[in-house]
């Protein structure tokens, strides 16, 4: 039975991987049916995902599948690879999985034509292997492996249409600034490897529990919080979230699968795997990070025009609640806002792809090349010509805004109930965390019905465009109708409840509360959520209610003038806070990217420049200088005048001489006997 | 056959570089196809010879019990041996020195400038590079250091770019000046050790009982440092790199990738080989330095590397960067960790070979681009010839015209920017792994090359592959037949040890472990 499952588990693992390598090798032969290729393999893929979330149901006491073998090692230094497949995993599989298929799906039709459709479904297919690895790995750095491989599906899909210099710029950004943070979760993990000395997730959760950390709990609340900067990064949380409303540069359906659904809940994923070793200081800080995300980039959400960035950094903001939801220490909530999101805003992500196809189209059609088919503004009343994106996306809307009977509602709600009893454990500074929680809250119904009212209702904004304005094809509505289905309660809460607002269900079976080994008391976290959860329950509704209503007044009976409140809240510049998204890039520009490359221009003058050309050709240069130097005294000194000199001498004594040279015999005599007495008295001295 | 195939893979390119020469006598020296012919035959033998050494060799066995070792007798009077071994620190050099050497004569297919003297040339050095990792007598190891160093001179200061005699001389006297250091080192090991020898073997168990002073230092001390300044200059240690972007950058393709691919290999295994089993005790307290210096290297070369508009020279940095990760494991080997020790010394050997694999395969690909469009500016520099053109990007958008060259650049780049499952990921994550378990904030400053190596690369991509495409490119050619036969092994050892590392650790371990062990004894 393992034996089978872990083939299974290696087929879904590496059945999409497949399809890029065939994909890549043989696209170009392949061309226009490269769909099916990839359909079939994702398609197999889904189909063991789905047998594998079957065994959720069914309670063995452990884990579905754990498996492990040895991939190198060296005496004690040894790293495995394995798979481990508990309920969680199980479900994120089924999410990952369904979603990527809808999403190929979805794409045969929104990348029709496009001359480098092949490539297109390659990505796609290792991005989805990549993420099943994350899921599927039993230990971090498998997991960071596959984290990084992620990180380069995205890159490629976010530049797939590379030619465009904003594409070009987004997808380095995106995988630079994950890896900032991946440089902390590496930190983490080695961390955690020196200490325990294993990367086995199960085996570091051991030995937290055996004290491995005993007497320094302080180095593992670093080890955890260094671990969570991966998840900063990866799911796009304050500071790092720059990179996510960019990556809106790839196509729709990439960013419904990558930067809604899966990938950027990765982060929120790897904390549910790692969260028994997270201490309670640890958390304490993910719950604050994951506040201010929420509540930033919601603020943010209201004020962009651009449909696509509203939904960008609505998911900045819904992570934040899943990240906030962990640091709380409401585990199960947490995963269960990941599981409802990914199918709520991958389906609105797929909206917007199907009215940016329309208006793309229809711009095309009337060869206007200057309307930007983003943006909200160049739309209205598309809800009579395309009926059902109007109606998928307002049943996500509904979810995302956490209205009763859609899932948003069941998932936010035991968020929010996490973050009041957190406070009501905590208290003080802590009341900014249901703060945050509720006031999102608010806002993201109000953001989210602006978007609604802005794109299909109203007058259009351009009658010519709209006249040419068509629903999306078969293919591309299909996956919304399934995705809107899934955004109802219902669908969670089977076969325990069939109240809807009552988040008893399969869910809450299959992931039940786990103990934490690093010392939060899981019993009293989970009695605090249960105490508040009526009341927080009755603060969302009210405040899901204000946001509507407040969208209502603005945007669909223009009650009152938004551009007039608008210029109201810019006394404080307020409005252009949110527009320049507080200005964090400008920030990071000013004082982190052009410092560090005006540093690393003067590096290279100082490494070239001044060290090399003038401290080491110095030498050089002292050398040869030194060498004239003694060229000359070899020469001038000691050739020219000491050697030449005795030259000169001799000769000059030699003209001299020769003089005596004249042949008379007696003075040859008179020279030898001078010469020999010389001798006598010179030898006589010795 | 056994004893005879370590003697073979120094002197078949030898053997090579005369058959040349009796073909030039014979045909003329015109005739280039003659001595390519021969150069790829050759270094094809040779490179068959290491897959048969390869496929027997026996990773357990030390020198001494190695069935190809060689020992004898050279010049008596002086107790010099011609004494050839391989174990699991050089068989990784053997077969990169093999592989790139094969590579480098395909890639050089199209050198037409005096084809004798190249292709003689490149075997001479192929020779002395295998000699450097096979000799186990130091003398010998230290005559085929200098016989390396002549052919290098040569094909930079022949074949070079525009700066090449310029460069060619810096890298001489560079590398001359370190051998210096090292010659000193040599004598000194010879008259202090008793009985007097230069067997490396010998030696480890000898100079351990050397305590005579100089100058009030100890001689081992000395002589540490000494050979220290001979290695440093090789990996090259910064400061003493910048012979490294300038030879790099003016040397042809295929010296390049040698340069980078092996030369630099030789400085880390010099440490490895000599330095460390002879001197533990100088290198247990020299650890925390060289480890500064590795930080040093990986931060000061990404550093550099990011700021260059020169591409070949931006690969030249990286190297230095890479190197950086070689000496942060190698300082591990003091850890008291022993998964630290082990990750460290392992990591850092197999950084030394990927390294190798990476590094030639961004040369060869830098090479071709500049054979196609004879320049290889990321931007222009502000006194370009042109000057319309200063400052402008020197290419731009190529991703959509050469597609398959721009698949293996972005393979490549990732490969040099440490992507999992490319080879250099498992390497570095090792050094880390080591380095972090004794030098803790060190290696955090470190961890920064994990940023800075992708920013150069990414940032590079971008600006010559990515965007519209500039059309002066319009008719680039995509990459050759040829150009592929060079680059997929490379590429294929990228990817199949970044999946599968097990058999290239599995290879060199034991003797890790070795070296590991005679350090920790002093500790």
């Amino acid at each position: 039975m393992e034996n089978y499952s872990t083939i299974l588990a290696l087929l879904n693992l590496f059945l999409p991987l497949l399809s890029f390598v065939i994909l890549i090798f043989f696209g170009k032969k392949i061309g226009n049916s490269a769909h099916w290729v990839a359909l079939t393999l994702i398609g197999s893929s889904l189909g063991i995902a789905v047998s594998f979330f079957a065994n959720v149901f069914v309670d063995t006491g452990g884990p579905i599948l754990e498996t492990s073998v040895p991939w190198f090692s060296t005496g004690s230094f040894s790293v495995n690879l394995g798979f481990l497949i508990n309920n969680e995993a199980a479900i994120m599989l089924l999410v990952v999985a369904l979603i990527s298929f809808l999403v190929h799906f979805y794409s045969v039709a929104y990348m029709k034509g496009d001359p480098r459709y092949s490539r297109y479904f390659a990505y796609l297919g290792i991005f989805t292997f990549s993420m099943n690895g994350i899921v599927l790995a039993d230990n971090l750095l498998m997991m960071y492996i596959f984290w990084e491989l992620v990180g380069l599906s995205s890159y490629l899909l976010i530049g797939f249409w590379f030619e465009k210099e904003s594409a070009a710029d987004a997808c380095k950004k995106a995988f630079l600034t994950n890896r900032v943070g991946d440089i902390g979760m590496f930190i983490g993990i080695m961390i955690l490897f020196l200490s325990i000395g294993t990367f086995q997730i199960n085996g570091l959760i051991d030995g937290v529990h055996n004290g491995a950390f005993a007497g320094n709990m302080g180095l593992l609340t670093i080890a955890g919080i260094l671990v969570f900067m991966g998840a900063v990064g990866k799911s796009a949380q304050f500071p790092l979230h720059i990179w996510l409303p960019d990556a809106m540069e790839g196509p729709t359906p990439v960013s419904a699968l990558i930067h809604a659904a899966t990938m950027v809940a990765a982060g929120v994923y790897m904390l549910v795997r790692i969260f028994p070793i997270l201490t309670p200081g640890a958390l304490e800080f993910i719950a604050v990070v994951g506040g201010i995300t929420a509540i930033m980039a919601a603020i943010i959400a209201i004020t962009q025009n651009d449909i696509k960035r509203v939904l960008a950094y609505s998911t900045v903001s819904q992570l934040g609640y899943m990240i906030m939801a962990l640091g709380v220490g409401a585990y199960q909530a947490g995963f269960f806002h990941l599981t409802t999101h990914a199918m709520f805003k991958a389906c609105l992500f797929l909206c917007s792809g199907s009215v940016i196809h329309a208006m793309h189209h229809a711009l095309h059609e009337l060869k206007d090349h200057d309307t930007d088919p983003q943006d909200m503004r160049n739309m209205g009343g598309l809800r009579d010509k395309m009926p059902i994106t109007f109606w998928t996306m307002l049943i996500a809307t509904l979810a995302i805004s956490g209205v009763p009977f859609f899932s948003g509602f069941l998932s936010k709600d035991a968020i929010l109930a996490g973050t009041l009893s957190y406070y009501h454990l905590h208290h003080g500074w802590t009341l900014f965390l249901p703060i945050a929680g509720f006031g999102a809250a608010v806002i993201t119904a109000f953001y989210m019905f602006r978007l609604i009212f802005l794109t299909f209702f109203g007058k259009p904004a351009n009658d010519k465009v709209y006249a040419h304005i068509h629903e999306s094809p078969i293919q591309m509505t299909f996956p919304l109708i399934l995705l809107a289905g899934l955004s109802f309660a219902l669908f969670f809460t089977l076969p325990l409840s069939v109240n809807p607002i009552d988040n008893h269900g399969w869910f809450t079976e299959a992931v039940p509360m786990i103990e934490n080994a690093a010392g939060l008391d899981m019993h009293v976290v989970e009695e605090g959520i249960h105490h508040a959860h009526y009341t927080a329950m009755g603060i969302s509704l009210m405040v899901a209610a204000i946001g509507i209503f407040l969208a209502v007044l603005f945007y669909l009976l223009r009650k009152v003038d938004a551009a007039k409140v608008a210029g109201m809240a810019n006394k404080l510049k307020l409005y252009n806070l949110s527009f320049n998204k507080f200005y964090i890039d400008e920030i990071y520009n000013i004082i982190i990217y052009k410092p560090f490359l005006a540093l690393s221009w003067l590096c290279s003058k100082l490494d070239w420049d001044i060290y090399d050309q003038k401290f080491i050709d110095g030498w050089g240069w002292l050398t040869i200088k030194l060498s004239d130097k003694s060229g000359e005294v070899d020469y001038n000194w000691l050739d020219q005048k000491v050697v030449d000199g005795f030259g000169k001498i001799t000769q000059y004594f030699g003209k001299t001489l020769q003089s005596t040279q004249n042949g008379v015999v007696q003075n040859y005599l008179l020279g030898g006997m001078l010469g020999v007495l010389l001798l006598i008295i010179l030898i006589q001295q010795f | 056959m056994e004893s005879s195939i370590l003697t073979l893979l120094i002197f078949v390119p030898v053997a090579g570089a005369v058959l040349m020469l009796f073909f030039a006598m014979l045909y003329g020296k015109e005739n280039a196809h003659y001595y390519k012919w021969i150069a790829a035959i050759t270094t094809g033998i040779q490179l068959v010879l290491a897959g048969i050494l390869y496929l027997n060799f026996d990773p357990a066995l030390s020198i001494t019990e190695s069935p190809f070792t060689v020992q004898l007798n050279w010049i008596t009077h002086f107790n010099i041996q011609y004494f050839l071994g391989v174990d699991g620190l050089s068989i990784p050099m053997v077969l990169l020195t093999a592989l790139l050497s094969f590579i480098c004569i395909i890639s050089s297919w199209k050198i037409e400038k005096q084809a004798l003297g190249y292709f003689s040339l490149f075997l001479l050095l192929d020779a002395g590079m295998m000699g450097v990792f096979l000799s186990m007598d130091f003398f010998l190891f230290y005559i085929f250091w200098e016989v390396m160093l002549l052919p290098m001179y040569f094909l930079i200061g022949i074949w070079g770019g525009p700066q090449r005699m310029y460069a060619a001389i810096k890298f001489f006297l560079y590398t001359l000046f370190g051998s210096v250091f090292m010659l000193l080192a040599l004598l000194a090991l010879y008259y202090y050790s008793d009985p007097h020898t230069f067997s490396l073997i010998t030696l480890i168990q000898t100079v351990g009982s050397i305590d005579a002073t100089l100058w009030g230092l100890s001689v081992k001390y000395l002589i540490w440092m000494a050979l220290f300044i001979g290695f440093a200059i090789k990996v090259p240690i910064v400061p003493f790199h910048t012979w490294l972007p300038l030879a790099h950058v003016e040397a042809p393709t295929a010296v390049s990738v040698i340069l980078a691919g092996v030369l630099l290999k030789m400085g880390t295994y010099g440490f490895l080989r000599i330095s460390y089993p002879l001197l533990p005790g100088e290198m247990v307290n020299f650890a925390y330095i060289l480890a500064v210096l590795g930080v040093i290297n990986i931060i000061w070369g990404a550093t550099n590397a990011i700021a260059q508009i020169d591409l070949k020279k931006m690969v030249a940095y990286s190297s230095v960067s890479h190197m950086g990760y070689v000496l942060l494991g190698i300082a591990a080997a003091i850890s008291d960790s022993p998964a630290g020790a082990q990750a460290g010394m392992n990591g850092a050997l197999m950084q030394m070979f990927n390294h190798g694999t990476i590094t030639a395969m961004l040369f060869l690909l830098v090479g071709m681009l500049y054979d196609r469009t004879h320049h290889r500016w990321i931007v222009f520099p502000n006194d370009y010839e042109k000057p319309e053109l200063a400052g402008q990007q020197g290419f731009g958008g190529l991703g959509a015209k050469v597609p398959v060259y721009t698949g293996f650049v972005a393979f490549a780049f990732f490969a040099g920017l440490g992507l999992p499952a490319l080879s250099g990921f498992i390497s570095e994550a090792m050094c880390f792994i080591g380095g972090f378990s004794v030098f803790r904030t060190l290696t955090i400053i470190a961890t920064l090359g994990i940023l800075l190596n992708a920013i150069y690369f990414l940032r590079a991509y971008q600006r010559i592959f990515l965007g519209p495409l500039n059309e002066t490119y319009k008719d680039l050619p995509d990459i050759t037949h040829r150009e592929l036969f060079t680059i997929i092994p490379l590429a294929a050892l990228i990817l199949f040890f970044g999946v599968y590392p097990a058999p290239l650790l599995d290879m060199i371990s034991p003797a890790m472990d070795g070296i590991i062990k005679i350090v920790q004894s002093v500790i």
